[in-house]
């Protein structure tokens, strides 16, 4: 008999027909929006606090902000990580086809190299090559076993301190790189390399047209995260005396005692430069995600672009 | 004997100490329909995907149009070829999957012109008409701008298919084409096989629909357990079968 009820009553719903066309009315979320607020309130605060305090004089963080020094540095910081990436990432494209070889012996070699070079500081490495001078003064080619040869020149004249950091942060980078690069070839489905062997492809066109395009969406946002770390981990150079960007705020503030400031000044070059990149990130994951985003995002994403 | 489209003879192939293909001999005419049907892991993809050497083979010999694919025979002995050269041998056939396969990350177009423009080489310009009068041909002309998964499955298979007439290969081997398809949408698919039946194809089919075979194969071949059991017309094969095995399958599928 209850079964019943409710269908009688549906049998009156008509008087109230009209409403049905009417939108539905959202849940809405009092606390969460209570919460946000509060949030927003108290940065507002911090935010009015840091401007007005004086004593982290802002005067002086202008005052320095485009002195030449610290461009120099952020200039230099810049080129050693533009090029131990470009390097890194060569080199652990190389060894991440070694690994995935079926040759066992390839195979080994790059293993044995991420093994080596993700498991020691990269600290430790850097100082390594500034002093390898120490184990082997004299750098030269020739053949093994005492064959002919022909000198160089010695260690600490062709590794210089820059060398020696170009070195370190680009081998120690190859490391990590080989690893996401094979994991994104790994991502990519088996089936492709049938469909494309179908048609008559084969080797590097095979790898370089069909493969990495699609290994690249899976590569791109950790070799985003890798940039950006190698941006703030070339500062480890300033062990080897190199002016980088930290460095050179660290040299002038132990001439004036201003640290904060200047360290403000060498944070807001670092948080310039990492908000740059990730716009390039960002450009190039949208590149790569073609065909594999959904359309509804790439149709906004354009609609955005061409506000 | 003149030579055949695909014959093959005596073809073994295992995986360890499983045989998969027992030794299969087979010949498909040039301009024929040949449809192989059989219970699942009775060799007849592995077997179609040997045709083209995706499977290298373990014994025998297998040639499609009087040639080795993926072979040099020296001194009564296969060789392997090094990849370009396997690659090259390959070209003279064409191939559909059964989950299409496509570039996922290149367009319609981009899809169909890949290989010729890669591997044959030939103008861009002369592709892409080409391929413009191939996706016609499958009732995909507007869609060359759109990806992959922007089109349904029958949509994609039909690419796959334009895709692999772009290298203008003597022979066409599909995969179970339909099997991943939604019902409503296997039809479209096999019109456009039927088409290129008519048109004098040769093709290599493994299939699941017994009808097609029946109104488009010149022949069926029913394998089981990696050995040909029984081939004929398809008036023999799926109507008046003569081995038990063939019995109980059709009983099974009908």
């Amino acid at each position: 008999m209850q079964t019943q009820k409710p269908l009688e009553q549906a049998g009156h719903v008509p008087a109230t027909a009209v409403e049905e066309s009417a939108p539905v009315i959202a849940l809405k979320h009092p606390v969460r929006n209570a919460i946000a607020v509060l949030i927003v309130v108290v940065a507002a605060l911090a935010a009015i606090d840091v401007a007005l305090n004086d004593r982290y004089h802002w005067d002086v963080v202008a005052s320095y902000l485009f002195a030449p020094r610290i461009l120099t540095g952020a200039v230099l910081t810049l080129v050693l990580t533009l090029v131990s990436m470009s390097v890194g990432i060569s080199l652990g494209a190389v060894l991440a086809i070694m690994r995935l070889s079926e040759n066992p012996i390839l195979s080994m070699i790059a293993r044995a190299y991420i093994w080596f070079f993700r498991g020691t500081p990269l600290l430790v490495q850097l100082i390594f090559w500034y002093n390898i001078a120490a184990l082997y003064p004299v750098i030269a080619l020739g053949l093994p076993f005492g064959g002919p040869s022909m000198v160089l020149g010695s260690a600490n004249v062709l590794i210089s301190p820059l060398g020696a950091a170009l070195l370190g942060l680009s081998l120690n980078e190859a490391a990590y790189m080989a690893e996401i690069i094979r994991g994104g070839i790994g991502s990519v489905d088996r089936v492709q390399y049938d469909a494309s062997k179908a048609l008559g492809m084969s080797g590097s066109k095979l790898m370089r047209r069909i493969i990495l395009p699609q290994a690249m969406r899976v590569v791109l946002p950790p070799t985003g995260n890798q940039v950006i770390s190698m941006l703030k981990g070339t500062s480890l150079v300033s062990v080897l005396a190199i002016s980088d960007l930290l460095y050179s705020a660290q040299i002038i503030y132990s001439e004036n005692y201003q640290t904060i400031p200047l360290l403000i000044v060498a944070s807001l070059w670092y948080l310039l430069m990492t908000t740059i990149l990730s716009f390039f990130q960002e450009k190039l994951e949208r590149h790569y995600g073609r065909g594999f985003d959904s359309v509804i995002k790439r149709k906004r994403s354009r609609k955005v672009r061409s506000a | 004997m003149s030579t055949a489209m695909v014959e093959a003879k005596g073809v073994r192939k295992s995986y360890g100490n499983l045989e998969i293909l027992k030794g299969i001999d087979l010949r498909v005419e040039h301009g024929s329909v040949t449809c192989l049907i059989g219970p699942s892991g009775s060799g007849k993809t592995t077997f179609l995907r040997c045709i083209n050497h995706l499977e290298k083979i373990n014994a025998g010999r297998l040639y499609v149009d009087g040639s080795l694919v993926g072979y040099e025979e020296r001194n009564g002995r296969l060789h392997e070829m090094r990849d370009k050269a396997t690659a090259a041998s390959r070209r003279a056939s064409g191939m559909v999957f059964q989950r299409f396969n496509l570039f996922p990350h290149m367009t319609i177009m981009g899809n169909i012109i890949e290989a010729p423009i890669q591997v044959q080489g030939r103008p861009r310009k002369e592709i892409i008409a080409e391929a413009q009068v191939l996706l016609d041909r499958v009732g995909l002309g507007d869609r060359g701008r759109s990806y992959p998964q922007e089109l349904s499955g029958g949509q994609q298979q039909r690419v796959a298919i334009a895709r692999a007439l772009a290298m203008k290969p003597k022979l066409m081997l599909f995969d179970e084409p339909t099997s991943a398809l939604d019902p409503e949408l296997v039809g479209e698919v096999l019109d456009v096989m039927k088409d290129l039946a008519e048109e004098g194809m040769s093709m290599v089919v493994v299939t699941h629909e017994l009808a097609f075979a029946r109104q488009v194969a010149d022949h069926v071949i029913f394998m089981d357990q990696g050995v040909v059991v029984e081939s004929g017309p398809p008036s023999q094969v799926l109507d008046d079968p003569q081995h038990e095995r063939t019995k109980a399958f059709l009983s099974k599928v009908l």
